[in-house]
């Protein structure tokens, strides 16, 4: 951009000016990348993978269905993460961070739901059953959609993002609740497939596919985000010249109508 | 390669509509997602454009203090 100050450090990326290109320039290279890794994690999957002793071809739901119920925690995380951080610092860019993650973590949220269900139905014998690991998850998609009506409902954006940041930070409490749930309490769904300290109890290409789908669903999420955040940013920062700037350019890549 | 043809592999072991309904919609979802967040950035563009015709580009600096001029409803919001 036009901003003659040449700080090294990365904290001028919290500037929106400084981030809208930045976002712009890396957005298409993580999409890139999901596609790719999404490519080889199906392909491993799919295909490469075996047919799991006692569950037979249904168990191939956890190629999606744990990568995305990590990515709704991480996400989740996340934005409390930025949350803090904006109520700290009083950065603007920290809010919009955080908003920018939920439509995307309420939609992996609700996909490891629904996988869950089908996975569910064959093994277990039924779509939903209350036990805790599922209707914690369940409550997470509820502070997502929460956070979503609340961050939309209230015109201030200041006092939308406080009210946000609130409730990603109480609502993050859950994701530990969601995480060890399988341990403390009896749960019909099953124990962590990963763990750090044990060795892996699946196949290694199942292992393998299994991860190369969570790099991917991060790629995915990243670009997206991204993405979401630089027209949330243009929207906010409307009243600054260098958006005033970036219009004009547009304009003119339209052919000077718009 | 599990697959000894083109029907096995669809068939999924007789879990088809469990493993393909999975999959499905996570990819349906996905690109929903995409649609909707690359259509929002082309209405925003638009829509602040011609907001910034409508108050003209020098009230357009420094309006939010004085409670500025409303921007038109986002036609979609993701």
């Amino acid at each position: 951009m036009n901003a003659p100050e040449r700080s090294r450090s990365l904290f001028r990326f919290a500037a929106p000016h400084n981030f809208y290109p930045l976002a712009g320039r890396l957005a298409p290279w993580f999409a890139a990348a999901a596609l790719v890794l999404t490519l080889a994690g199906l392909w491993l999957g799919l295909f490469v993978a075996p047919t799991d002793a006692t569950q037979g071809e249904v168990y191939r739901v956890i190629f999606i269905h744990v990568p995305a119920a990590w990515m709704s925690m991480f996400v989740y995380l996340m934005m409390a993460f930025w949350s803090g951080v904006g109520l700290v610092m009083n950065t603007r860019l920290s809010f919009i961070m955080s908003q920018a993650l939920a439509p995307t973590g309420a939609m992996f949220c609700f996909v490891a739901l629904w996988t869950g269900a089908l996975w569910g139905k064959p093994t277990w014998g039924a779509y939903w059953v209350w036990d805790a690991r599922l209707t914690s998850q369940l409550l997470l998609l509820f502070l997502y959609f929460g956070f979503i009506a609340l961050t939309r409902a209230i015109e201030d954006p200041r006092r939308a993002d406080r009210a946000g940041a609130i409730i990603a930070l109480v609502g993050a409490v859950n994701v530990p609740i969601i995480y060890f749930s399988v341990q403390w309490w009896n749960t019909l769904h099953q124990g962590a497939s990963v763990s750090v300290t044990k060795a892996p109890s699946m196949a290694t290409t199942m292992l393998v596919g299994m991860l190369v789908m969570a790099i991917a669903a991060w790629m995915y999420t990243i670009a997206v985000v991204l993405w979401r955040a630089r027209s949330m940013i243009l929207e906010r920062e409307r009243h600054t010249e260098w958006v005033g700037a970036v219009l004009e350019r547009e304009m003119q890549a339209k052919g000077g109508r718009a | 390669m599990q697959w000894e043809s083109w029907s096995a592999f669809w068939n999924m072991g007789g879990a088809a509509y469990f493993v393909w309904g999975s999959y499905g919609l996570t990819f349906a979802l996905m690109a929903l997602e995409l649609v909707l967040v690359l259509r929002r950035r082309k209405d925003t563009v638009t829509r602040l454009l011609r907001w910034r015709r409508a108050v003209g580009k020098d009230s357009a600096r420094g309006s939010a203090k004085e409670g500025g001029t409303p921007v038109p409803a986002m036609e979609s919001e993701t």
